[in-house]
């Protein structure tokens, strides 16, 4: 039934929990949380490529662990981004958040190594069950709606993953998670479910809604796996997609001017994780070599900036209780190791030469140029010049500079600086030394990121926004940091869905209250019959006097002999 | 029949296996009386459980392969001499009796502690040991009328046991008459049945009369016979309206007697019906004779709609397991009703996994009343921090009476609905599908009682003994097990469905 050459690496996490739970709360417990990622990440890395654990459940033949290369680079990846949380949360006490991010960690990875659908699924909804208690951590009721919302959504997302799956597997026969195509209904179904996760234009609300709700901590780890996962599933399944081409490059857009107008800094952060997940959606669509090594490399990369400066915006809203841009400022003079940490990470983020950014995102941009799609090159143009000025520039802007707030917050934890610290290096590092990251992608890479004409290019783009953003700032045109609620398509299914269902429930309602009027026979007559013959004294239900009970029996009896009669 | 055993050719013990697995507790029970230690009773009551479940356990390791055991009790070859044959249906149907009898009589020793005078103790050993008996031997035999006598001796029992509970109220007395009432008239019905396919057939013998019955299905005598049998088992059964002897006799009989009659005694009633049905009448008559259509399959589906309802309305937690008992009856008469190989083996594998699913949930009812609280649910409010560990395995016999993947309930629906959609049933299949959902309402119920109602009174504070909550869990494990471990169950309900349907016994 089992056939097993290793332990499925995200069965580490999860026997982890009950040895966690055993341990004391405190520092044990935090160092015991530090080391499960490590050990994972190194038992993964020496794991040989291949289907090494074979499970037979119910005629199905679930894969937990298909290493590949694909597979595997997510993997690792999955389980040093759980470090670095780990580490950044180290202060925490709450076995909630803890246990939560170790089962969450947990199913992530166990969705990247499963090699078929069911299991894909059963890990797609352990990372929506898990994760939600990271928002539900707070402990506020708009924290717990937030949550609602989001697990409503995520759920969702499976619901139709296990629609799609049942479809795929009644229309092939198989359930093997391989590469797909967009011909049926069931591959769309499963399409969608992967596009909710990986938040698509209009199925992007979740991530603005939940990531700023979580903890502080939280939203670190929030921001690394599930989008990840949704990337990683849709370079397995639906590589060299076209359409995807086109909503990858719708992403990178519309996100810029929401997170331009945007003053609460997490949420802007949300925002550029859309932009951001444009890109690698991009590359999957184009779909050749040097595009989904891109797309691989890039979101490899945007685990460790993104959690970078949602690590140093974390320990800003740590120490000052606030991520609002308007209510910050100057913080850099009391904080200022975190400053240069999250100037690494904006510098990561906007693609600048020597930083991480660069070397991935310009492999996707090639690939767009080298496929011809001149549009969709120009849009990604763009959309860098948006990022360095909402991510770039706007964070740490605000938060360390601008104008002075007046706070004079303590600098951020040492566990957390330390966090920052290395997620800052592996930033650095990759920028200067490529070809590690590189040597690990699905594809071999022959490919110079530092010619003279990509960082030449790449520095008049950054440079130009840059002088716009100063002139903008200069004019006073730049859209003043205010407390407002900006609009989002989210408003759709908040408010007016919701308005739409009470008016459709009062036409319902005058409906029923006619046919009501019009047949004597009201609704609950039906009900009040139940009743009479299963409530509690029903009928059915009393205690019957024993002739009673005969009779029932002869009654049956005789019916069941006619019955038997007329058959023959 | 090639694979039956030669005649008069049984020379060591493990050939002599069919009867000790009735003789065992059968020697036992007057043994217990005969000592008179309480003690010691309940010794010989384990011991022999214990023996019967391993014999059963060898048995069903025969008969897995779709071979059959034949027996001839002192030589007298059949038809003139009586017969025990054991397939994989009724070695399934043994070794469910046996495992559940196993566990609970480690229950039953504190338990019984706290309902029943001690000086009684050695009877009700024996009473449940011929009660065991009697269910091990309607299982065991291929004899029509040996049937009855063995069914006869269980029921007997049965009332003696379920009259037991009046120590701890005195209704236990009526519901005990009224089951006696009902039971012993179920019971002529179907030995009038039985003396209708005598009088047709003049052979007593299952497969004899099985194929003499061939070509004779347009009389009378015969049809007669058959439905006799089929409302007399029925009742036993408590297809849906006899079933109102049920729900008394569960919650005032003492806490392990219920546990255990839920878990086997209408088990071995539906073994009866199956075997009765398949083996002696050929599928071809049951074709024809239109009550499946018209009778059984309309009953089972009422049956899972209004007793799940009327468990949605109770407010005794035991009376809300009864009546859930009876529409999950009602799932496996519709496992039979459907009438094809996928939902036979549903119903076969429903009557095993319902069982211990029962077991495990009366089995913690009871607990829960024992460390001083009632059944009712509102006396039970907030219960879940004082016991912590009776109610977990409470929540995993829920999830296994609802149908989540991963414990024994999902297997059985799973086939239900498979068998349903095969014949393009699809109503069938959503009525499923929604009593499902009931089973979630009344389950949640108890669940939002025992766990999110703050503690009540302080009357009590401590978990249940461990001699108590050691067989709940067990109880509890087996249903993860056999949920995961799908292969020995399914292996032995397909290959019993597969000889059911071809209409003989056990042999292909």
């Amino acid at each position: 039934m089992v056939h097993s050459l290793t332990t499925p690496t995200a069965f580490w996490f999860f026997y982890s929990v009950i040895l966690l739970l055993a341990l004391p709360s405190g520092k044990l417990r935090s160092s015991f949380l530090l080391m499960v990622p490590i050990l994972a990440g190194i038992h993964l890395w020496n794991l040989p490529l291949g289907n090494l654990v074979q499970v037979k459940l119910f005629n199905f033949d679930l894969e937990l662990m298909r290493v590949d290369k694909l597979s595997r680079i997510f993997g690792l990846i999955f389980c040093l981004a759980a470090f670095l949380g780990n580490l950044y949360a180290a202060h925490l006490r709450d076995t909630v958040q803890q246990v939560a991010a170790l089962l969450y960690a947990g199913a992530a990875i166990g969705a990247v190594f499963a090699g078929d659908l069911i299991t894909l699924f059963i890990y797609w909804e352990g990372t929506a069950l898990a994760s939600v208690f990271l928002i539900w951590a707070r402990r506020t009721v708009a924290s717990y709606h937030t949550g609602m919302r989001y697990l409503i959504i995520q759920i969702g997302s499976g619901v139709i993953l296990l629609v799609g799956v049942a479809l795929f597997f009644n229309e092939t026969g198989s359930i093997r998670f391989e590469l797909m195509t967009l011909t049926s209904l069931a591959t769309w179904l499963i399409f969608l479910s992967f596009g909710i996760k990986c938040a698509f234009p209009l199925l992007h609300n979740w991530v603005q809604d939940s990531y700023p709700a979580a903890t502080v901590t939280g939203t670190v780890i929030l921001s690394a796996f599930t989008t990840k996962l949704a990337v990683y599933a849709l370079a397995r399944g639906f590589a060299g997609t076209e359409i995807l081409i086109y909503i990858g490059a719708a992403m990178t857009l519309f996100p810029i001017f929401f997170a331009e107008i945007e003053n609460d800094l997490r949420r802007v952060l949300a925002y550029s994780t859309n932009n951001q997940l444009g890109f690698m959606v991009v590359g999957i669509g184009i779909g050749t070599e040097l595009s989904m090594n891109g797309a691989v490399s890039h979101a490899v990369a945007h685990i460790l900036f993104k959690s970078l400066l949602f690590m140093s915006v974390g320990a800003v809203l740590f120490r000052t209780g606030t991520c609002k841009a308007s209510e910050l400022g100057g913080v850099y003079r009391t904080m200022p190791r975190t400053a240069i940490f999250c100037l690494i990470g904006a510098a990561s983020i906007s693609a600048f030469p020597l930083f991480s950014g660069f070397v991935t995102k310009s492999l996707i941009l090639d690939a767009a140029a080298k496929g011809h799609y001149y549009i969709i090159w120009a849009i990604l143009l763009f959309a860098s010049a948006g990022v360095l000025s909402h991510s770039g520039i706007k964070i740490p802007y605000f938060t360390f500079f601008s104008h002075d707030s007046g706070l004079r917050p303590k600098e951020a934890p040492l566990h957390m600086q330390a966090a920052m610290g290395i997620t800052a290096f592996l930033c650095i590092f990759i920028g200067c030394f490529p070809s590690t990251l590189y040597s690990l992608l699905p594809y071999p890479v022959e490919y110079q990121a530092y010619t003279t004409s990509h960082v030449v290019n790449q520095l008049q783009l950054l440079f130009f926004a840059l002088l716009a953003f100063a002139l903008l700032m200069r004019s006073g045109i730049h859209p003043p940091e205010i407390k407002a609620i900006n609009l989002d398509s989210d408003w759709i299914y908040r408010r007016f869905l919701p308005s739409l269902i009470v008016k459709v429930k009062n036409l319902i309602d005058g409906f029923i209250f006619r046919i009501h009027r019009l047949i004597p026979l009201k609704l609950y007559s039906a009900l009040r019959l139940i009743h009479i013959l299963l409530g509690r004294e029903g009928a059915l239900a009393r205690v019957l006097p024993v002739g009673s009970m005969v009779l029932w029996m002869v009654i049956l009896l005789t019916i069941t002999l006619v019955v038997s009669f007329i058959g023959f | 029949m090639s694979l039956e055993a030669p005649h008069n050719l049984a020379f060591s013990l493990s050939d002599h296996l069919p009867i000790l697995q009735v003789l065992i507790p059968f020697i036992a029970a007057p043994l217990a009386v005969v000592i008179g230690n309480r003690i010691i009773a309940w010794w010989l009551a384990f011991i022999s459980s214990v023996i019967s479940l391993l014999i059963a356990t060898t048995l069903l390791g025969k008969v897995i392969d779709g071979s059959v055991i034949s027996y001839q009790i002192g030589g007298w070859a059949p038809p003139l001499g009586i017969e025990y044959r054991v397939d994989s249906l009724s070695a399934l149907i043994l070794f469910l009796v046996t495992l559940v009898s196993t566990i609970i009589l480690p229950y039953a020793y504190k338990s019984i502690n706290f309902e029943i005078p001690k000086e009684q103790h050695t009877l009700f050993y024996a009473a449940y040991l011929l009660c065991l008996t009697g269910l091990l031997g309607v299982a065991v035999t291929g004899d029509a009328f040996n049937v009855f006598v063995f069914l006869e001796i269980s029921s007997l029992s049965t009332y003696v046991l379920i009259a037991q509970g009046s120590y701890r109220d005195k209704r236990a007395l009526t519901a005990a008459f009224d089951y006696l009432i009902m039971g012993t008239i179920g019971a002529t019905f179907f030995v009038i049945g039985i003396g209708f396919l005598y009088m047709a057939t003049g052979t007593l013998n299952m497969v004899d009369m099985s194929n003499l019955i061939k070509g004779q299905e347009s009389l009378s005598t015969v049809r007669s016979g058959f439905v006799f049998i089929v409302i007399g088992i029925g009742l036993k059964l408590a297809i849906f309206p006899l079933h109102f002897w049920l729900p008394r006799a569960y919650t005032y009989a003492p806490s392990a007697i219920t546990a255990f009659l839920a878990a086997t005694a209408t088990k071995v009633a539906v073994y009866m019906l199956l075997r009765f049905m398949f083996t002696i009448f050929h599928p071809n008559f049951l074709s024809k004779i239109s009550i499946f259509e018209y009778i059984i399959l309309p009953l089972a589906i009422m049956a899972m709609f209004s007793a799940s309802v009327i468990a949605v309305f109770q407010s005794d937690f035991k009376k809300l397991l009864a009546y859930s008992s009876i529409a999950q009856i009602g799932y496996i008469l519709l496992g039979i009703g459907l009438m094809s190989e996928t939902s036979l083996t549903a119903a076969v594998i429903h009557i095993f996994n319902h069982g211990i699913t029962k077991a495990v949930l009366f089995m913690g009812i009871g607990a829960y009343v024992l460390q001083g609280r009632g059944s009712f649910l509102s006396d039970l409010e907030g219960i879940g921090k004082v016991m912590p560990w009776t109610s977990a395995a409470i929540v995993v016999g829920f999830l296994s009476l609802i149908g989540v993947p991963g414990t024994v309930g999902f297997i059985s629906k799973w086939f239900l609905v498979k068998s349903a959609l095969e014949i393009g049933w699809w109503p069938v299949a959503i009525a499923i599908v929604l009593t499902s959902l009931l089973a979630v309402i009344y389950c949640w119920r108890v669940i939002e009682t025992i766990y999110f109602k703050p503690l009540l009174s302080k009357k009590l504070t401590a978990e249940t003994p461990i001699s108590m909550l050691l067989p709940i869990w067990v109880g509890a494990l087996a249903c993860i097990y056999f949920g995961l471990n799908t292969e020995a169950i399914m292996t032995t309900s397909q290959m019993a469905a597969k000889s059911l349907y071809a209409g003989s016994f056990g042999s292909l």
